[in-house]
């Protein structure tokens, strides 16, 4: 792992949305790791945790309220110029969670596709634009046939990987998908999963893969980082993360997975959290998870727990860790 | 392993079995011709009877309200003091009235100058309402907030005092009521352009395409104005005959256009005032009227069901 080169690096991120007078939604909440290149990074948490903040942020559609991302040793701060960023745009991509919402009904997927091509100019004439559409659909598995089409003629899967092919006509190196498969059916999940992976193979493409179904994340992700409240909570390898959680948040939210093995299941203790998740406005001094923490202590509600690595290439925020 | 299984194996030879060709390209076929959204919004308008009649009288109406003044042997304003109060006739088929004139070449010719008005207020409703809402919308922050304010507090005071107001100090006549509907009527438009490209905004498809690289121009060109055509035309359906009536009720109440000019409030003012002898000069310019303003309105809800995506599967 140690030898691996990052890619991605995540330094501080904070991303407060104003409401109403005076009040801020700290939305993500200094977030700080590293992706490595080549690896897929499983993100996961509540509804509402800011995942989808936090991949939006990293690729620039929300301005940053403080810190920044560094890519491939670039700064991208907002002071970069022009030229990087229009690079920056060219090698980092987003695959959208509605495929209903994520393309514009208005246009062929012919357009939908070629519109990053156009953008960067890749293509020296019409007739090859033409064809790099055309390859990027097979790609993704769809007919050369269904380039002179509106959106509103395919299935969510069809279109997802519609959504896919546009993400890969730029041919980027890193890949926030946010949360591509669930507003899919079951029977089309495995299809676009394999064709993720299949691509990640092909292209060494790296990707930050946001998701709340923890299985589905445990069989694509290298590694694994949990949200709670904005705030990134433990990262780890996906194996370590399953079979090891520390912090007592991963811990009661994997507690709650089904196991495959009938003895182990029946042994299964879940843990189960109390109170509901509190409002990301406004929020006081301390641990996030306090009001909901088993262990949680005095300290918990005064200081809040710094992201610190407890062994090598594990990270938790929580005092009773060590 | 039982008995009955055995059975069956004996009876068909394993060679028999052979896996199903899944031909993979022929599953992602689509069999549906392929149609724009414009296409697909004619056929589903077509399906609704309603809205095809409409259309149609509307289509009738337009051509009479253009033709019959034309062909006619008489002029709209040509005074025949032997023929007064006629009722239908061949030479006249609607009838005359208190002074003599034709009132066939009347109505057609109220017609032409309501529909003008339904139509100017409609492009006004376009160039205003739409670059109003549309700019409110794009530069968001303060400016959309003042914007706002300023459609609140014309919103707050009655549409027909402003209207009464302007025609007391402006020359009567159809410019004057253009002015007064355009003053007050982008309102309605502008608030549904706004928000339908504040909805747009949000979209996904809007954020991919910033993803992707495209300029601020190219999002609003490609993006956000062909998704916000269909809010426009349905709205423009709806202010057509909510200004012919507006043009009406003030010719109605004797503030709208002057004799000899005649528009289809004109005449049934004049109709109403004769009702009890000559209903006729009553009925004829009200059933044009009512005609107009139903069919407009059951377009316009043709429209919007065939043209909404939201309604498309
Ligand atoms: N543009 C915005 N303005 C104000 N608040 C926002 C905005 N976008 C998100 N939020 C708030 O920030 C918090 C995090 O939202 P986010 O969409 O990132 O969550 P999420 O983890 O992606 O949830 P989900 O799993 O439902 O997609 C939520 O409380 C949300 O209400
Ligand atoms: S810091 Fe305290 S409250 Fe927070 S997770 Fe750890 S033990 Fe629980
Ligand atoms: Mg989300």
């Amino acid at each position: 792992m140690s030898e691996q080169k990052v890619l991605v690096s995540v330094q501080h991120l904070k991303k407060y949305f104003p409401v109403g007078k005076k009040q801020t939604l700290k939305a993500v909440d200094d977030v700080t790791f590293d992706i490595y290149k080549g690896e897929t990074l499983g993100l996961v948490g509540e509804s509402g945790c800011g995942k989808s903040t936090l991949g939006r942020t990293i690729i620039g559609l929300y301005p940053p309220t403080d810190g920044h991302v560094v890519f491939d040793g670039q700064v991208m701060d907002g002071k970069q110029s022009a030229a990087v960023h229009k690079e920056f745009t060219r090698r980092v991509q987003m695959v959208f969670q509605d495929p209903y919402a994520s393309l514009n009904p208005r246009m062929k997927v012919m357009d939908i596709v070629a519109e990053g091509i156009d953008n960067h100019g890749l293509a020296k004439s019409r007739k090859e634009r033409d064809q790099m559409v055309i390859d990027l659909l097979n790609t993704v598995g769809l007919q050369q046939e269904h380039a002179n089409r509106f959106p509103h003629e395919f299935s969510g899967g069809q279109r997802q990987r519609v959504g896919i092919a546009r993400a890969l006509a730029l041919n980027p190196d890193f890949i926030i998908a946010d949360e591509p498969i669930s507003a899919l059916d079951v029977s089309i999940q495995a299809q676009v999963i394999n064709l993720f992976q299949d691509l990640q193979k092909e292209r060494g493409l790296t990707y930050l893969f946001i998701a709340h179904d923890l299985s589905m994340i445990k069989h694509i992700s290298d590694r694994v980082g949990v949200m709670y409240l904005g705030s990134l909570v433990e990262l780890t390898t996906s194996d370590e993360i399953f079979d090891h959680p520390l912090h007592p948040y991963t811990q009661a939210m994997f507690s709650a997975i089904p196991l495959a093995d009938p003895e182990l299941e029946n042994n299964r203790k879940r843990i189960m959290l109390h109170g509901s998740i509190p409002s990301p406005v406004n929020l006081g001094p301390g641990c996030r998870f306090a009001g909901r923490c088993p262990y949680a202590t005095d300290r918990c509600r005064t200081e809040s727990p710094a992201f610190k690595e407890v062994a090598p290439g594990h990270f938790v925020a929580c005092h009773q860790v060590n | 392993m039982n008995a009955k299984e055995n059975n069956i194996n004996a009876n068909i030879p394993q060679e028999l079995f052979v896996p199903v060709q899944v031909d993979q390209s022929e599953r992602e076929r689509i069999s549906r011709p392929s149609l724009t959204a414009w296409q697909d919004g004619w056929l589903r308008l077509k399906q609704n009877k309603a809205a095809v009649v409409s259309l149609f009288i509307i289509i009738v109406i337009v051509a009479m309200a253009l033709l019959a003044p034309i062909f006619s042997p008489y002029d709209f304003a040509q005074t025949d003091y032997s023929a007064i109060y006629q009722g239908p006739s061949a030479a006249h088929l609607f009838g005359t009235d208190g002074f003599g004139r034709d009132q066939f070449t009347r109505i057609w010719y109220g017609t032409r100058i309501s529909l003008l008005i339904g139509f100017v207020a409609a492009c006004l409703d376009l160039f205003v309402g739409v670059t109003y809402g549309a700019v409110s919308a794009l530069l968001g922050g303060k400016v959309d907030a003042i914007m706002q304010r300023i459609i609140e507090v014309l919103v707050g005071i009655p549409h027909l005092i402003i209207v009464i107001l302007l025609m007391m100090v402006l020359p009567a006549g159809v410019g004057t009521i253009i002015v007064a509907l355009a003053i007050t009527g982008w309102v309605n438009m502008a608030r549904l352009v706004r928000a339908r490209i504040l909805q747009l905004k949000g979209q996904e498809f809007v954020m991919a395409a910033q993803v992707l690289g495209t300029s601020q121009k190219n999002i609003i060109l490609r993006h956000l104005i062909p998704n916000t055509v269909g809010v426009i035309v349905i709205n423009a359906m709806f202010t057509i005959p909510s200004a012919i009536f507006t043009e009406a009720f003030l010719s109605f109440i004797g503030i709208g256009l002057s004799e000899p000019k005649a528009s289809l409030g004109v005449l049934i003012n004049n109709g109403y005032a004769v009702l009890q002898n000559s209903p006729y000069l009553l009925i004829c310019p009200a059933i044009v009227i009512i005609l107009i303003m139903v069919c407009f309105s059951i377009l316009g809800d043709g429209l919007r069901d065939a043209l909404d995506p939201r309604m498309s599967k």
